[in-house]
């Protein structure tokens, strides 16, 4: 009985709060949806940009609804069938394309200087029109010990000289010959999912391939052709040489195998910068791609802000992310999560990429070798036949066939959505 | 059943009824929400090219999604032959026979073998070899993997299970701490269970690896069980019968609990071994509840998904692939909902037959 009590005048209490509360302002309301669910810092950077834009004018009023991260997407697609979507959500970036494509978004019309200085990751395009803004980028860089280097006698790669392949690969068969470590590299194949396209995909088009030909678009003769071949050739044999650790790899070996010496190399995201800097300090270095024939490249486009398309306040959605794309929002995140910075000016505004900063070097890797996954609303199908292929051909099947496999799959999902037209 | 409710004519009958289909309704409002409706959607949607996300509009393609699925060629190949007619050889020895893909990839001769891929191969007439081919070759490893599962799954979780249940089934001091701990791995989840396994498989630094080792004094060589396609699909069923024996358990019990004490009583006054008393007292007890537990473990393991998804996504080379895990990568992964549909239809008659055939062969024979 208390309980219900309780309940019910909980219940009045909330109603009559709403009603003075639309009573004395009188604003719109705009709903957004984020992906961040179950991060205390990112959720308190939201609440704080939203506040201050909810306080800076009095026409709009933001009202934010986290996701956890796994059940973001599905949401939204239901949100979608049942024509429930917010005024403002955020998008991974090589989903966008998809959701621009089944109109879930609408371009944005933000004044055009907003974002002339944004990474180009952080940007994301569709038929020519911008869809989508991102408040950071993720980069990918070799995670590697000077005096580990130093000791094999392996050149310590720049920016502007990066590793070629043919170096490389001997770096790992010099530090497989070292004896002092359980495998040359961790490329991280305990993470199964995005990752695979987002980490290996920019390899495979440094090599001079790619997922598909978006303009045509197919897969075939892409996917499979002679570059896909070499590359596939070449990853199969990381394997086969025992110069990695394969797709059943632990986990925890994942998170600490760097850490804790058993990897020489690691190829890892920025996100992880931060425990390796603890424990190596100065000694660490943060590597650039190597370059496979066609100049290196990293994956690029992480989560970004949209307008969904049924909207009827994109006035307001397109006023809130303008406002969130202030350099002071921009570093906050960056201090507060570890992204890299969608400016230079943030960029000098934070503790780890401002110049001179543990972790300078990913926003020029960002700016320099960053490579948008193929924009196309078929990435989601397609980015599963490419994880699949790698760990097919990881685990010994023949690279030809894997690829094909892949190939096909992926044409014939063109095909069954009319090639996404 | 008492004469009042079965007979219409009684006073009160029509209430009771009433109250009956009352009481009945909101479980069948929620089978009917959640199970039929479902069903229904998809078998509707099998048949049309849904898609999860798509601004098109849904178009009707007929048997299209169960052609895909099941399609199944064959080929018979000659062993290729060298300049001087002999037969060629591969590197390692083996006879070498022409690639596939000249025959499966856009050749204008083999038009309804285009795209296929090979399933497996069979060798039987003199040097020529026979290869069956599917459309999906992914969903018939699925398929036999899927049903591999189940006939090894099925009895040896029964069996483990009543043999817990005679164990905890005894008058000892702390029994229910041994009905807790073997019930505990149920109360997990399956995720739960699946991520903690994934450490026990480990292929270099795992638990049961250091554990082999040490029994073996070192002489054991570390296998990567979820690693290699020989091993993997073996491991998950290992995990799966540790997770779920003790349901089953429990249902073993509450049958053993029903058979009349008097009839153990009356054996050990006849003399009887313990062999003789199981044999001819308690498993004869346990008839209908043998029936409920191997129909409730086949249709459970028919439905093997979390594990695959936790653990292995189907790999390593496809020897872990389950028709669950297929139907949801194609409905989510590639937002293909019509070629989910249609694997999950298949399922569901697949299923449905074998509890049919099962009732079938263990019905009352009169």
């Amino acid at each position: 009985m208390t309980f219900r009590h309780t309940v019910s005048r909980r219940l009045v209490l909330a109603g009559l709060a709403a009603c003075a509360a639309s009573a004395s302002y009188a604003q719109t309301t705009l709903s957004m949806w984020y992906h961040g669910a179950g991060n205390p810092t990112e959720k308190d950077l939201m609440a704080g940009i939203i506040k201050d834009f909810n306080g800076s004018q009095k026409q709009w009023k933001v009202e934010l609804q986290q996701f956890p991260q796994e059940a973001y997407n599905t949401s939204v697609v239901a949100a979608a069938v049942a024509g429930k979507l917010p005024d403002i959500l955020d998008v991974d970036g090589p989903v966008m394309p998809n959701w621009a494509w089944s109109k879930y978004l609408q371009p944005l019309t933000l004044p055009p200087a907003a974002i002339s200085k944004f990474l180009p990751g952080t940007i994301g395009k569709y038929n020519g029109k911008v869809y989508s803004v991102g408040l950071w980028d993720a980069a990918c860089a070799m995670f590697a010990r000077k005096s580990v280097l130093q000791a094999n006698n392996i050149r310590i790669p720049t920016l502007d000289k990066p590793w070629t392949k043919a170096e490389f690969d001997a770096a790992l068969v010099t530090l497989q010959k070292s004896g002092k470590f359980q495998y040359p590299i961790d490329l991280g194949l305990a993470w199964k999912g995005e990752w695979y396209s987002y980490a290996f995909g920019p390899f495979l088009q440094s090599t001079g391939g790619d997922l598909l030909n978006a303009s045509v678009p197919k897969a075939n003769g892409t996917l499979n052709g002679k570059a896909g071949l070499e590359f596939g050739n070449w990853w199969q044999s990381l394997f086969t040489r025992k110069l990695t650790p394969g797709t059943s790899q632990d986990g925890a070996d994942r998170e600490t195998g760097f850490l804790d010496g058993k990897y020489a190399l690691q190829w890892n995201g920025n996100w992880a910068a931060l425990p390796a800097l603890k424990k190596f300090g100065d000694d660490l270095v943060f590597l650039p791609a190597p370059d496979f024939g066609k100049g290196p490249k990293i994956g690029a486009a992480s989560w970004q802000f949209g307008v969904s398309a049924s909207t009827k306040n994109a006035q307001g959605a397109n006023a809130f992310i303008a406002f969130a794309l202030k350099d002071k929002y921009l570093a906050a995140f960056s201090d507060g999560i570890g992204l890299v910075p969608s400016t230079p000016e943030a960029a000098a505004m934070t503790k780890n990429y401002a110049k001179g900063g543990p972790m300078e070097v990913f926003f020029a890797l960002s700016a320099k070798q960053a490579t948008l996954r193929a924009s196309t609303p078929g990435y989601a199908a397609a980015s599963g036949e490419f994880e699949k292929a790698l760990s097919d051909i990881a685990n010994g099947g023949k690279v030809a066939d894997a690829l094909d496999n892949a190939a096909d799959a992926i044409d014939a999902d063109l095909k069954k959505n009319n090639n996404y037209r | 059943m008492s004469a009042p409710i079965t007979s219409t004519t009684a006073p009160g009958a029509a209430r009771a009824r009433r109250s009956g289909l009352l009481m009945v309704s909101p479980a069948m409002l929620l089978m009917a929400l959640f199970l039929i409706l479902p069903f229904l959607l998809a078998f509707a949607m099998s048949f049309t090219n849904q898609r999860l996300v798509s601004p098109n509009p849904t178009q009707y393609v007929g048997l299209d999604n169960y052609r895909q699925i099941l399609g199944l060629g064959v080929l018979t190949l000659q062993p290729e032959k060298d300049a001087q007619g002999q037969v060629a050889h591969e590197a390692d020895g083996s006879v070498q026979y022409p690639s596939l893909r000249t025959y499966t990839r856009d050749n204008p001769d083999y038009p309804h073998l285009n795209r296929m891929r090979e399933w497996f191969h069979v060798g039987w007439t003199g040097d020529s070899r026979v290869y069956v081919l599917a459309s999906d070759v992914i969903f018939m490893k699925a398929l036999v993997n899927t049903v591999q599962f189940v006939v090894v799954v099925a009895p040896v979780q029964a069996f483990f299970a009543l043999l817990l249940a005679l164990l905890i089934n005894q008058p000892l001091r702390g029994i229910n701490i041994y009905r807790t701990i073997f019930f505990m791995p149920v109360v997990i989840s399956m995720v739960v269970v699946a991520f903690l396994w994934r450490f026990i498989y480990a292929g270099d630094t795992g638990l049961l690896n250091s554990l082999l080792g040490h029994l073996t004094f070192g002489a054991f060589k570390p296998v990567d069980w979820l690693g290699q396609p020989g091993t993997a699909l073996w491991a998950i069923m290992a995990m799966s019968v540790w997770q779920g024996v003790g349901f089953h358990m429990i249902v073993w019990l509450s049958g053993l609990q029903t058979i009349s004490a008097s009839l153990y009583e009356a054996a050990a006054l006849e003399g009887a071994s313990r062999w003789q008393v199981f044999r001819y007292v308690t498993w004869p007890g346990l008839r209908n509840t043998a029936i409920l537990v191997m129909v409730v473990i086949t249709m459970q393991a028919f439905t093997l998904y979390p594990q695959i998804d936790v653990m292995t996504r189907g790999g390593p080379l496809d020897s872990t692939q389950s028709l669950v895990f297929q139907a949801v990568q194609r409905g989510y992964g590639k937002q293909d909902i019509a070629g989910g549909s249609a694997i999950s239809v298949f399922l569901f008659l697949f299923v449905l037959a074998i509890s049919l055939g099962q009732r079938y062969l263990t019905r009352e024979k009169k």
